[in-house]
C-alpha cells in the first residue's frame, strides 16, 4: 500500500533542511521510501503531503491545529469552532504539507452530521498520516477512537496532549511503552504552549513518507467467537470493497474495518461495498453473524466489541499509565460546585448573559462612534470636493450606495467583534456546554436538547454560523426545527434597526426596556414555534442527551484573537461582496428610472430627491406592495425599506434613509438635490447607543417621528425581528437542510408570522388606542 | 448481589458499578461508546437545577445524562465513599 503514494520523493529535500530525514527509527521503511522515491522522481510536481488531526472534542485538537498553521488557515465556511473540514497550508521545502482539521469524533460511527464529516473524510480521501489527538487527562475514552483509527489501516501519529493537565493530576504515562502498546509513535503535547508540536510534525513526516513506521502491534482482537465471525465477512469484505472512491484511486477501504463494521451495522458499513453480489452477500453474512453472536452471548454485537475495545484500552493504560490512588478534587469540580449549582446555576447563566450583552454594546459603542466620524467624513469630503454637476451619477452611486450600503455595515464591525470574542470565551472556557446542561430541561420541554441552545447563543451574533453550528445535533428533526427558529435570535444585523428606531418612537427611560424586549419576544417566539414544530411536523425522535461536560480551560488569547479574526474577516468579507453589490442594486432600483426633467422643475431639494425615489422602480414596487402592509399600518416607504432589507438586515436602515432623502450634507453645503441624497448621515448615528436621542441622524428620527405613531415604530420593530432572514440565511439553509424546500418554508413562514404579528400589535393598539396620535 | 438498579435511581454524591444496558436504541451504542460498558465505576455527581439531567463522573470524565437514557443503564450500587474516588485497579 506504502508503495501507492504518489508524492515524497521531493519531501526529502525539504525534509533535508528541516531535519526530518532521520532514516535510524525504521530502516526498512526508509529503504523502501527510498525506492518509492526513486520510482516517482521527475513526476510529481508540487507533492502534498496530507496530515489529518482527529480526536475526541475538547482533546484540544483546534488548539494544536492553530498552533501548526498559525494564521495560514483557511475556514472553507463561516462556521462554528469546527464545523467543516478546516485546512491549513505549511510549506517545508518544497513540498506543501495541508494539515486538515477533522471535527471532533467519540467514534467512528457516526451520530452527528459533525462525525459523519470526520468519518467519511477519513475514508474517502485518506490522508499521508492521521494525527490522533488525545487527551492526557482522559486517557481510557481519548484511547477508544485510537482503537478505530487503527483498524482503519492509516499511517497513525499519536500526541498526547494536555500534558500539563496529566502531570497536574499526578498521571504518570510510559511513552515508549504506550506507543509499543498502539503501534503508533507517541508525541506529548501541550497545544495551548506549543510544546511538542515541532516533534509531532517531524514524526509525523517521517511516518507519511514512509522514513519510518510505527512500532509493530497486533491489531484489537475480540475474542475467539467475534474474531470467528470476522472471519468470513473479511474475506467477503476485501473481495468486495468498493476501490473507486474518488480520493482512494486503487486504495481499497481496509478490509478488516469493514468487517467490524458490517458486524456492528451493516446498513452503515454496506455503502462501501460495491454494489451487486458483493454488497449482498455481505449483508447476509453479517445479519447471520449477529443473530449468531446476540443468541451466544445474548447481547448485541455492537455491546461485545464496545466492551472489548474498552477492555483493550483498560489493558494498554494499566500496563503504561500510572495513576494517583485517589481522584482529586479539581478545579473543574469547585469551580461546577457554584456554576451548575441547584439554586445558583440559572441565576448566574442569567446574569452572564446580562452582561455579555451589556458589554457587547457598551464596550463597542465608542469605535462605533469613531467609525461613523469617519464614514461621515469620507461622505461630506467625496460630496464637497466632486466637481459640481460632473458624471453626478457616479457621485450619487459612490456615496449613496457603496458608503452607504457597507460603509454602514463595516461600521458595526466592533460590536461584532466583542460579540464573536465573547462566545468564543463562552465556548472554549467550557461554559457553553453548562449553559446547555442549565437550560436542558427547558429545552426538552420545546423537544429539543440542551444542545440546541448552543447555536442558539451563536445566533445572536450571526444566524449563518448558528446554523452551520446546528450539525453537533444528532437528531435530523431536532435540528432541522432548531434551524427553522433560530433566524428570531435577534442578530447582529437587526440592531442597527432597532437603535435606529427606538430612539425615534421611545422615551429615554422606556428605551432599554424595548430593546429587551424585543430579544425577549425574538427568545420566546422561537421556544413556542420550537414547540409547535416538534409537535407537529418534526414529531418524535426524540433526541437523547449524551454530552460529556468537559473540564473548565483557560482560553489562550491567541485562539480568542484568531477566532475573532476569522469571524472578522468574514463579515468584512461579506461587506464587501454581498452587500456591495446589493447596496449598488438597491441604489441603482431607487435612481432609475430617472425622474423626468419636466416633474424635476419647483421641487426644492429634499422633495425632488423623495419624488424622485418615488418614481423610481423600489418606490414603485414599495408603492404596489403598499396594500399589503396597510393593515399592519406601514406606508410604502416602509415597505420599500423593508424589500431592500431582504438582502442583509441593514440595508434596511440604509432604505429607510435614501426613501426619506434625509443628508446632513443639503444642510451643511446646500448643493443640488442629487447630491443630497445620502442615507450616510441617517445611518451615522444609528448605534450610538439607545440613549442617544438626536444626533446627526436626528433629522431622519425627527422625520420618522412625524410620519409615524409610536405604534407604527413598534410594528416596524416586531416585522423586522421576524421577517425574512437574509439572503444569506437562506443559502446556508438550503445547504444545510439539503433543500430549498425548507429555506423558502422558513422565508415564507417567518414572513407571514412577522405580517400577523406586526397586525396584531397595530389592531390592538389602535383599539386600546396606545401610542397613537 | 443486589437486583440491579437503574442509574436514575441512584442518588446524588453515590456510585454504582454498570452491569450493562438495557434497549434496544441506536444510542445505546453512543452509551457504549462513551465508556458507559459493564463493570465501569460511575459516580453521580448531581442534578440540574431543574432536575434533570443529571452530571456523572466516569472514567476521567463528567458526563451529562438525562434521566430517560440513565433508566436504561442497569447499575449496582457500591458502598458509599467508594465511586468516583475509588482506588483504581
Amino acid at each position: 500500500m506504502r508503495e501507492d503514494r504518489r508524492r515524497g520523493w521531493r519531501w526529502r529535500d525539504g525534509a533535508a533542511r528541516w531535519g526530518w530525514s532521520r532514516r535510524g527509527a525504521g530502516g526498512r521503511q526508509a529503504a523502501r521510501g527510498v525506492e518509492a522515491a526513486a520510482a516517482r522522481a521527475g513526476e510529481a510536481k508540487a507533492p502534498v503531503v496530507t496530515v489529518a488531526l482527529a480526536g475526541n472534542p475538547n482533546s484540544g485538537k483546534t488548539t494544536i491545529f492553530n498552533a501548526i498553521t498559525g494564521a495560514h488557515q483557511h475556514v472553507g465556511n463561516y462556521g462554528g469552532v469546527t464545523v467543516e473540514v478546516k485546512e491549513g497550508d505549511l510549506r517545508r521545502g518544497d513540498t506543501v504539507i495541508k494539515i486538515v482539521d477533522l471535527p471532533g469524533t467519540y467514534s467512528l460511527t457516526p451520530y452527528s452530521p459533525e462525525e459523519r464529516v470526520a468519518r467519511d473524510y477519513l475514508l474517502e480521501n485518506p490522508p499521508d498520516v492521521v494525527i490522533d489527538i488525545i487527551d492526557g487527562s482522559n486517557l481510557e475514552r481519548s484511547l477508544y477512537l485510537t482503537c478505530q483509527l487503527k483498524e482503519l489501516g492509516l499511517p497513525l501519529v499519536v500526541a498526547l496532549n494536555m500534558a500539563d493537565e496529566m502531570k497536574k493530576k499526578g498521571i504518570r504515562v510510559d511513552v515508549d511503552l504506550l506507543s509499543r502498546q498502539l503501534g503508533a509513535p507517541v508525541v506529548p503535547t501541550v497545544g495551548t504552549r506549543g510544546k511538542g508540536i515541532r516533534k509531532l510534525l517531524e514524526t509525523a513526516g517521517e511516518i507519511a513518507l514512509g522514513q519510518s513506521v510505527g512500532p509493530e502491534s497486533p491489531p484489537v482482537r475480540y475474542g475467539a467467537e467475534v474474531e470467528a465471525a470476522l472471519q468470513p465477512l473479511t474475506a467477503l469484505a476485501s473481495a468486495g470493497a468498493r476501490e473507486t472512491l474518488p480520493g482512494r484511486a486503487g486504495r481499497p477501504v481496509p478490509a478488516r474495518w469493514l468487517a467490524v463494521a458490517l458486524l456492528e451495522n451493516e446498513a452503515e458499513a454496506l455503502p462501501w461495498l460495491a454494489e451487486h453480489p458483493a454488497r449482498e452477500a455481505a449483508g447476509r453474512q453479517a445479519r447471520q453473524a449477529r443473530q449468531c453472536l446476540q443468541s451466544l452471548f445474548g447481547e448485541a454485537p455492537e455491546t461485545l466489541l464496545a466492551e472489548q475495545r474498552y477492555g483493550y484500552v483498560h489493558g494498554i493504560c494499566r500496563a503504561a499509565v500510572q495513576r494517583p490512588a485517589q481522584r482529586r478534587i479539581e478545579l473543574t469540580d469547585r469551580l461546577d460546585q457554584v456554576l451548575t449549582h441547584r439554586a445558583l446555576g440559572l441565576p448566574i447563566f442569567a446574569a452572564l448573559m446580562y452582561a455579555t450583552f451589556y458589554l457587547v454594546f457598551r464596550l463597542g459603542a465608542a469605535p462605533v462612534g469613531w467609525l461613523e466620524a469617519a464614514l461621515r467624513f469620507v461622505g461630506e469630503r467625496v460630496n464637497l470636493l466632486w466637481p459640481a454637476g460632473r458624471v453626478d451619477l457616479l457621485r450619487s452611486l459612490l456615496v449613496d450606495g457603496v458608503l452607504a450600503g457597507v460603509g454602514n455595515v463595516v461600521v458595526f464591525l466592533p460590536n461584532i467583534m466583542l460579540l464573536f470574542a465573547a462566545i468564543t470565551l463562552l465556548e472554549d472556557t467550557g461554559y457553553m456546554a453548562r449553559a446547555a446542561f442549565l437550560m436542558d430541561r427547558v429545552m426538552k420541554w420545546v423537544g429539543l436538547h440542551g444542545k440546541s441552545f448552543i447555536p442558539m447563543l451563536t445566533g445572536f451574533g450571526c444566524t449563518v454560523p448558528a446554523i452551520l453550528a446546528t450539525r453537533v445535533l444528532e437528531s435530523r428533526r431536532a435540528r432541522l426545527t432548531t434551524m427553522l427558529v433560530l433566524p428570531l435570535m435577534s442578530c447582529g444585523a437587526r440592531l442597527p434597526i432597532y437603535t435606529l428606531l427606538i430612539p425615534a418612537f421611545f422615551r429615554p427611560e422606556h428605551q432599554a426596556a424595548v430593546m429587551y424586549g424585543i430579544y425577549l419576544l425574538g427568545i420566546g417566539l422561537a421556544v413556542v414555534l420550537a414547540r409547535l414544530l416538534r409537535s407537529t411536523l418534526f414529531r418524535g425522535e426524540a433526541a437523547p442527551f449524551v454530552m460529556e461536560l468537559p473540564p473548565y480551560r483557560l482560553p489562550t488569547g491567541r485562539a480568542v484573537a484568531l477566532h475573532v479574526w476569522q469571524r472578522s474577516w468574514l463579515y468584512l468579507r461579506k461587506a464587501g461582496t454581498i452587500i456591495l453589490g446589493f447596496s449598488v442594486l438597491m441604489w441603482a432600483l431607487t435612481t432609475f428610472p430617472r425622474l423626468p426633467e419636466e416633474r424635476r422643475r419647483g421641487l426644492g431639494g429634499a422633495e425632488r430627491a423623495a419624488a424622485q425615489v418615488e418614481y423610481s422602480l423600489a418606490g414603485r414596487a414599495g408603492r404596489a406592495l403598499a396594500p399589503v402592509v396597510r393593515p399592519l399600518g406601514f406606508d410604502w416607504r416602509i415597505a420599500t425599506a423593508l424589500v431592500g432589507a431582504i438582502p442583509a438586515k441593514e440595508l434596511f436602515v440604509s432604505q429607510l434613509a435614501i426613501v426619506y432623502a434625509v443628508s446632513e450634507a443639503s444642510a451643511a453645503n446646500g448643493r443640488s438635490a442629487e447630491a443630497t441624497v445620502g442615507p450616510t448621515a441617517g445611518i451615522a448615528a444609528v448605534g450610538k447607543g439607545v440613549q442617544q436621542q438626536d444626533g446627526p441622524s436626528g433629522g431622519l428620527r425627527q422625520q420618522l417621528r412625524a410620519s409615524y405613531s409610536p405604534l407604527v415604530g413598534l410594528g416596524v420593530l416586531v416585522f423586522c425581528l421576524v421577517a425574512t432572514p437574509c439572503v444569506a440565511t437562506v443559502a446556508v439553509m438550503r445547504k444545510e437542510s439539503g433543500a430549498w424546500g425548507w429555506a423558502i418554508l422558513q422565508f415564507l413562514v417567518l414572513t407571514a408570522l412577522a405580517w400577523i404579528l406586526a397586525l396584531v400589535v397595530h389592531q390592538v393598539g389602535s383599539v386600546l388606542r396606545l401610542g397613537v396620535f | 448481589m443486589k437486583t440491579p438498579a437503574t442509574l436514575d435511581e441512584l442518588a446524588p454524591g453515590r456510585a454504582a458499578r454498570i452491569v450493562g444496558l438495557r434497549g434496544h436504541s441506536p444510542f445505546k451504542k453512543r452509551l457504549l461508546e462513551m465508556g458507559l460498558v459493564r463493570g465501569e465505576l460511575i459516580h453521580k455527581v448531581k442534578l440540574a437545577p431543574l432536575a434533570d439531567p443529571a452530571e456523572y463522573i466516569l472514567k476521567d470524565y463528567h458526563l451529562s445524562l438525562r434521566r430517560e437514557e440513565a433508566r436504561d443503564v442497569l447499575v449496582e450500587p457500591v458502598a458509599a465513599g467508594a465511586g468516583a474516588m475509588e482506588q483504581r485497579a
